[in-house]
């Protein structure tokens, strides 16, 4: 096992209480540090983002206007709604107050003195630790006025999503958390300028800001050598599908998906053998078994023509038709699609209800080649990143497995195993 | 200020121009949906995708702005595709029931289909079921959610122009449907809006459905009459078809654009005010002894007897002949008038007098002030008085006044008179010109039926000084004639020198005359007016 940064929070006594938590980074960051020093340590760290668009993290707060006479928010994105997606839950269920502190310390270094924390809907025992952790840092002087006996007042406010995996892309979850329809927006301008209320707003996923404790603690430069030489650190991978062990697991940035699954996941399930994997999330292109080689750090995977994403690993075994697993991605998209985008919203929908004759098998041939071209335009061309994810994930299927698209329709069974 | 190149084209524009607003300057089209130029922009429809270099993927031009050095491909092969495969997606759910939609003739999709789609369909799946078809969602909009292509743009136009916010797009994908937020309906003063940004056949005119294929009407360029504003209108009729309509020749107005005036927009009671121009007109000229029923006569009859009495009161004494002018009549009509009555004839009371009743305004469009054209009586020196007013009526009522000229004005609906109702009766000669019957006009001695705003040509001076054309869109219904006709016909039986011009040529002689007007011509008012110099 490699150390365990985050992760050593997801065993006893956690981080779920002040009794088991002492803001040690904070301290430093607060008293030690001037908001500059912060940002430096963050730049040499090379995190990225850890929500699933994978972007640099000191590179996205330095796009932030610091003296606009506006305030400056922070947005927390903990709207895990990526399938196969669940390291935030664990962050939030059993270290709160990791998370708090990662928010002070980018509040402290951005000029913040308000954050909003932006929570799945359905998680409630995660809502409810972190709302009982903000309770308990407000009551120990690590929220509110005067922050640590320094001039810097801090609030954090949660806010609870209702059901749409279209308000986790940040524009979408910004209009949200405005009260209105999940839209997303269009770009530019991009948050970090006109955000939040029409302020400078700075969006972070969960995972991404509990890193900065430990980065405060070991310094970037200790963090960055954890990773590859451009993508610092570690990651949680949430490991789930047909393997014996499925899990949440911290692991450096780069290393090889074979390794995750075979050593830390314990394997495809009954020794049955590999057929396909999902390395980022749904969104990403699908990998074969022959692919698993890859490193797992953001630009070797779309090296590979996929992408690191949410870090959400779903494998498949040979059991699996193929044909189905994509009627199911799809028939996620076209039910999360705001339905903004002419090509997303009549798009996945016409996808779906297209896989739905080939499972129930009524397929033609042509379907395939239909099918293909109608992906090409589904993507590329849309005002958030939706489509594009439907339109990867949804490609690779028919190009990697076109074979088993082909058999399913001409023999009218499941080319697969089961 | 930027400098790019659009289809090899360059192009000069502000900061901050779009590439779309860009295009349009060059002449460059770029089709679109959801882009409206009076609206926010909302990006959704992707129809307007072009390929901007150095830029890795397709950018909407609705929201690109021009940058210095931009090269721009709006005809390439990748953006056609684009277009043809988003106008694929946009038909994916829609119905295709052209042959009986009132849209069609005048729709986006089928415009564009020709135009950018032209594709062989490869649909095989059914289409999403959305809620009932036709509903009617106020007064005056019927909404059909299978045809919507969700642009959003009455969304926008409700939220955005008449602030009403009754729209909103409910459930999410392609489920989405546009309606009404719990408990409205859309009831507002500019509800007739929405169908004309609706590029489909979604939202349609309940005035308007099923009388008549959009293809069949004549459309002529005019002036509201509601009010102050003058809202550029067109005129849209139907002639030698049967309509679904009987005895109607005007099937709808709809707003013309004029930046300085409405910009795209008009209000309700504007766009369905017309149906006064076929309806309730007056035919003939009436004649009337004492209080019973009018008798129809004929022009020349009904001329000659006006005449005699008209005579008979000059002679006698010309304090008791009142002609009231009104703020209806178009800047010619009063213009002449002026000229019979007052230069002429020597008469002292020559009044102005506009009957409506002043009604609500906004910040919008709408003008207290309901009559079009009072800022031109104004400029030919004819200001309405309340005091004035108010002694004539009572002089009227107290049988003083012996010849009264009626422009449209309907007095005895207005001073809400009993006594005014007999005076007039009571009268030598009470004679009403108008359009339209009311309840003066059951009182007047003698009615000449003239012709209303569609069936003539003139100007209006709307409340800012705009001087604005209407045309002729109709002839006369009947034996109704334009004013500028009557008033040149009265003059030739009275035997007086009053040559029988049209309204351009009487319009060229005011503006010689008339300061405010000077130098304006037909051809220079034109399709926007102009305001003096
Ligand atoms: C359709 C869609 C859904 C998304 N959902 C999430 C989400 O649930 N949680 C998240 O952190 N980021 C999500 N993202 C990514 C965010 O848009 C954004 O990139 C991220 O919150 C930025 O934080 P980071 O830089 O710390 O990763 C989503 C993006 C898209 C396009
Ligand atoms: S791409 Fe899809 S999900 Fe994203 S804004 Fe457009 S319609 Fe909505
Ligand atoms: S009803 Fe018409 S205007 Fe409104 S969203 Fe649909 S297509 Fe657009």
């Amino acid at each position: 096992m490699t150390q365990k940064l985050i992760s050593r929070f997801f065993e006893p006594p956690y981080a779920i209480t002040l009794e088991h938590y002492s803001y040690e980074a904070a301290k430093k960051a607060f008293v030690q540090m001037r908001p500059q020093a912060i940002e430096a340590e963050v730049k040499k760290s090379n995190l990225r983002g850890l929500g699933g668009a994978g972007f640099n993290c000191a590179m996205k707060w330095s796009f932030v206007p610091r003296n606009t006479g506006k305030p400056i928010y922070l947005v927390v994105n903990a709207d895990e709604g990526e399938p196969g997606t669940f390291k935030d839950k664990y962050i939030l269920t059993y270290a709160p107050h990791l998370l708090i502190e990662g928010i002070m310390i980018a509040a402290f270094a951005v000029g913040i003195h308000k954050a909003y924390v932006y929570i799945r809907g359905e998680y409630e025992q995660p809502f409810l630790n972190l709302k009982c952790a903000v309770e308990e840092a407000y009551q120990n002087g690590f929220l509110g006025k005067n922050i640590l006996g320094t001039q810097f007042d801090l609030d954090v406010v949660i806010h609870r999503g209702a059901g749409a995996y279209i308000c986790g892309e940040e524009t979408g979850l910004l209009e949200s958390l405005e009260g209105k329809k999940g839209y997303p927006r269009l770009k530019p301008p991009f948050p970090a300028i006109v955000g939040l209320f029409g302020c400078p707003t700075v969006i972070n996923n969960v995972e991404t800001l509990s890193y900065l404790p430990f980065i405060i603690q070991n310094g970037g430069e200790w963090f960055a050598a954890l990773g590859t030489e451009k993508n610092g650190g570690m990651r949680l991978f949430s490991v789930s599908g047909h393997v014996e062990r499925p899990g949440v697991y911290e692991l450096p940035l780069g290393i090889p998906l074979r390794k995750i699954i075979f050593e830390y996941a314990g394997g495809v399930c009954g020794g049955r053998k590999l057929k396909a994997v999902v390395p980022g999330g749904l969104s990403a292109a699908i990998l074969t078994a022959d692919e698993i080689d890859v490193k797992m750090d953001f630009d070797s995977l779309r090296a590979a023509g996929t992408m690191g994403g949410s870090g959400g690993i779903i494998v498949l075994d040979e059991t699996t038709c193929m044909v189905e697993a994509l009627q199911v991605t799809m028939r996620f998209y076209a039910h999360e699609s705001c339905g903004q985008c002419s090509p997303c919203r009549e798009g996945t929908g016409w996808i779906y209800r297209i896989l739905n004759r080939i499972v129930s098998h009524h397929g033609r041939l042509e379907d395939i080649k239909n099918l293909t071209d109608i992906g090409m335009f589904l993507g590329g061309t849309t005002i958030c990143a939706l489509a594009d994810g439907a339109q990867m994930t949804f490609l690779s299927y028919l190009k990697k497995f076109r074979r088993e698209f082909e058999a399913f329709i001409q023999n009218k069974e499941m080319a697969c195993q089961h | 200020m930027p400098t790019l190149k659009i289809d090899e084209k360059e192009v000069t524009v502000p900061p901050g121009t779009t590439l779309i607003r860009a295009a349009k300057e060059l002449g460059i089209e770029i089709p679109y949906y959801c882009w409206h130029p009076g609206l926010s922009v909302a990006g959704n429809c992707r129809m307007c995708l072009v390929e901007v270099d150095k830029m890795p993927k397709p950018q909407i031009s609705c929201h690109i702005q021009c940058q210095d050095g931009m090269v721009v491909r709006t005809q390439s092969e990748t953006v056609k595709k684009l277009r043809e495969h988003v106008l694929e997606f946009l038909l994916v759910n829609h119905p295709l029931d052209c042959p009986v939609c009132d849209q069609a003739g005048e729709c986006g999709l089928q415009d564009y289909y020709m135009k950018h789609g032209l594709y062989d369909s490869r649909l095989n799946e059914n289409k999403v079921k959305k809620g009932q078809k036709a509903v009617p969602i106020g007064p005056t909009v019927m909404l059909d959610n299978e045809r919507c292509i969700l642009c959003s743009r009455c969304v926008r136009f409700t939220d955005e122009i008449s602030k009403s916010h009754e729209f909103g797009i409910f459930n999410r994908g392609d489920h989405s449907e546009i309606g009404l937020y719990p408990g409205e309906e859309l009831n507002n003063k500019y509800s007739g809006n929405v169908v004309d940004i609706c590029p489909v056949g979604a939202l349609t005119d309940r005035d308007f459905r099923f009388k008549c294929r959009v293809w069949y009407l004549k459309k002529t360029e005019s002036i509201c009459p509601g009010c102050a504003r003058g809202c550029n209108i067109t005129i849209e009729t139907s002639h030698d078809r049967p309509t679904g309509v009987e005895n109607e020749r005007v099937m709808r107005l709809k707003p013309r654009f004029n930046d300085e005036v409405n910009d795209w927009w008009i209000c309700d009671s504007g766009r369905y005010g017309y149906h006064s121009i076929d309806q309730n007109r007056i035919l003939t000229p009436l004649v009337r002894e004492g209080t019973a029923a009018a008798k129809e006569s004929n022009w020349k009859d009904a001329l000659k007897q006006a005449c005699v009495s008209f005579q008979n009161l000059m002679a006698q004494n010309k304090e008791q002949i009142a002609i009231l002018l009104s703020p209806m009549m178009t800047n010619e009509e009063i213009y002449l008038a002026h000229k019979l009555f007052v230069e002429t004839l020597q008469l002292s009371r020559v009044l102005l007098l506009g009957v409506h009743p002043n009604g609500d305004q906004d910040d919008l469009l709408i003008r207290s002030d309901k009559h079009p054209n009072r800022m031109g009586a104004e400029w030919l020196g004819l200001i309405e008085g309340k005091e004035v007013t108010q002694k004539l009526v009572s002089e009227i009522e107290k049988g003083l006044i012996q010849g009264l000229f009626l422009f449209g004005q309907d007095i005895v609906s207005q001073f809400q008179s009993e006594r005014l109702n007999g005076a007039l009766n009571q009268m030598r000669l009470s004679l009403f010109i108008g359009s339209n019957y009311n309840q003066t006009v059951s009182s007047a001695r003698m009615i000449l039926p003239g012709a209303s705003y569609a069936e003539k040509d003139g100007t209006f001076t709307n409340f800012e000084g705009r001087v604005q054309r209407i045309r002729k869109a109709l002839f006369p219904l009947g034996e109704s004639r334009s004013e500028l006709e009557i008033i040149q016909s009265f003059a030739a039986q009275l035997g007086l020198d009053l040559p029988s011009q049209t309204s351009e040529d009487i319009f060229l002689e005011l503006a010689g005359s008339v300061p405010k007007f000077r130098g304006m011509t037909y051809d220079t008012i034109g399709h926007e007016g102009v305001r003096p110099a």
